[in-house]
């Protein structure tokens, strides 16, 4: 075949990514399998028996969940609206989702900072109209956190869905409520249904975002600890290279699993089969 | 759906003010004329955006941001345009592999990734902090370049280049003068969105400091945590403006399926 030269096209991105990346990876993972004896997992049962270190992780799964959760919960209807928008209303609206989404985390987390702090905007106005007496400790929480992770996402969800949504036809939706559906019903048994694809892609960017994402947990948790600034504080702060590892191991293999765990999921309640 | 769902509508105002309302308070703080970041602000003045310019370590660290995250560009160009014009001409058996290979760093954990650059990069290869970055971005960067680039790929009409090769022209020629102009705009499109995604990176670069070396947004961060004033906000305002615009760019270059197809 004259056309055996492309495939020397791949080889050097493959090899590029196979030195600095792949190799690197690996052995990050390899090397928590392994003491002075040979092959254990010893580290991974010292590290399950550590109830701070099983309390962070916890922590950052439940963030993960609550997050993901708020993000459906806002983003859903909202996605829906945009999606039924005439073409131009539809673009300005699908532009004003992504410029949230395209701008640096550390500003959108930044102005939560502003907002949500002892002397931030809600405290202010909650304090001015009465409402409270002393400021509330919202920044260093992991409700701080949340806050954080859902502005951070409910762009990305919103983005999908409307891209899901957009496929529906509205011929579809007409029919149904010619036929005397209710506005409700179109909604729960034609809309949804139809949108579980992008539901559970939606969802498996948020919440695994949410699992693994720095700079929201850093900036708004304060000393509040999740997987991702605990990998740092040991690899970093404490030079615990070994627990760093198998920490970062845990999270490769919590965000493999999730991923695999919503494609199960996605393939059965997918209504087209 | 004749009549407008106004509840719905109402809803979606509600999510909207809630993404892009703290954007727009860090945007009016940054134009405090006093010392401390308030909002709203006390009185008028631009003196925040001047001081952006005094302060040495954001000059410096702008500075390696843009190099880290254009010579970063240039080599995923380098490595990336021809992987994905040979995933886009061939047909094989492990190719769903290349490709899932190629696509990777995006499904590793930043956090988890950078880790591995410092402990292997930096550790074990012992390359000076500067060049792992270069690298590590290198890395981020290739996904987006061969995704974009590829979907570009996708719409060329490979039978052009076929005709003229058959007219005479050698494959290195064809490429440059009949494949290259004709993804143009989607390997433009490909250097903005890598460009950014690299340029406002933290999880890798958080690991990779050293001795007046450092990126923006990590010398941002490190600011944030030491002070908590109205500088902060002035540099955001400016990185929003440049996010706007490349956002632009990307939607006339691509459309906005781009950003809603996955």
């Amino acid at each position: 075949m004259k056309k055996r030269y492309l495939y020397l096209l791949l080889l050097p991105g493959l090899l590029f990514l196979t030195v600095f990346m792949i190799i690197p990876i690996f052995l990050t993972i390899g090397t928590t399998f392994i003491n002075d004896h040979g092959f254990s997992i010893q580290g991974y049962l010292d590290f399950f028996k550590d109830r701070y270190f099983v309390e962070i992780l916890l922590t950052t799964l439940r963030v993960s969940l609550f997050t993901t959760i708020l993000c459906i919960l806002l983003g859903f209807p909202a996605a829906y609206y945009i999606s039924k928008l005439k073409q131009r209303k539809k673009a300005i609206m699908l532009l004003l989702t992504i410029f949230p989404l395209l701008t640096s985390p550390v500003v959108r987390s930044f102005s939560w900072m502003v907002i949500i702090g002892k002397n931030g905007v809600v405290n202010k106005v909650l304090l001015s109209i009465g409402l409270i007496e002393k400021p509330l400790d919202i920044l260093y929480t992991p409700t701080a956190i949340i806050i954080g992770l859902v502005h951070l996402f409910l762009p990305l969800i919103i983005v999908t869905l409307v891209g899901v949504m957009e496929n529906i036809e509205t011929d579809l939706l007409k029919a149904a409520e010619s036929l005397g559906a209710s506005r409700l019903a179109v909604f729960s048994k034609v809309v949804i249904p139809l949108s579980v694809p992008g539901l559970v892609i939606g969802s498996i960017l948020v919440f695994v975002g949410s699992f693994t994402a720095y700079t929201t947990p850093a900036l708004l948790g304060g000393k509040q600890r999740v997987i991702s600034t605990f990998l740092y504080q040991n690899a970093i702060t404490l030079n615990e290279w070994q627990v760093a590892s198998i920490v970062a191991t845990i999270m490769i293999a919590v965000t493999v699993l999730i991923i695999s765990i919503m494609n199960g999921l996605a393939k059965k309640l997918n209504p087209k089969g | 759906m004749q009549e407008k769902n106004r509840g719905l509508g109402l809803f979606t105002l509600l999510v909207f003010l809630f993404l892009l309302g703290p954007l727009l308070i860090i945007s009016v703080t940054s134009f405090e004329g006093g010392n401390i970041l308030k909002f709203p602000p006390e009185e008028l003045s631009l003196r925040w955006y001047e001081n952006i310019f005094h302060v040495e370590m954001f000059l410096v660290a702008f500075k390696t941001s843009i190099l880290v995250s254009l010579g970063g560009n240039l080599l995923a160009l380098l490595l990336g345009v021809p992987a994905a014009y040979a995933l886009s001409r061939v047909e094989f058996k492990g190719k769903s592999v290349i490709n899932a290979v190629f696509v990777s760093p995006i499904l590793v954990p930043g956090i988890v990734l950078g880790f591995a650059f410092l402990r292997y990069i930096v550790g074990t290869y012992q390359l000076p902090i500067y060049a792992a970055l270069f690298v590590g971005h290198t890395v981020i960067m290739l996904p987006f370049i061969i995704r974009v680039i590829s979907s570009s790929l996708s719409n060329f009409d490979f039978s052009i280049e076929e005709a003229a090769e058959s007219l005479g022209a050698s494959k290195l020629g064809t490429f440059f003068t009949v494949v290259l102009p004709n993804i143009k705009s989607g390997i433009l499109a490909a250097v903005m969105i890598a460009f950014l995604e690299s340029f406002n990176n933290v999880d890798i670069s958080v690991y990779m400091t050293g001795p007046g070396v450092s990126t923006f947004p990590i010398q941002m961060l490190t600011y944030v945590e030491n002070y908590f004033d109205p500088t902060i906000s002035a540099i955001s305002v400016l990185l929003m403006f440049i996010t706007a615009f490349f956002m632009f760019m990307v939607e006339r270059l691509m459309g906005l399926s781009y950003f809603t197809k996955r």
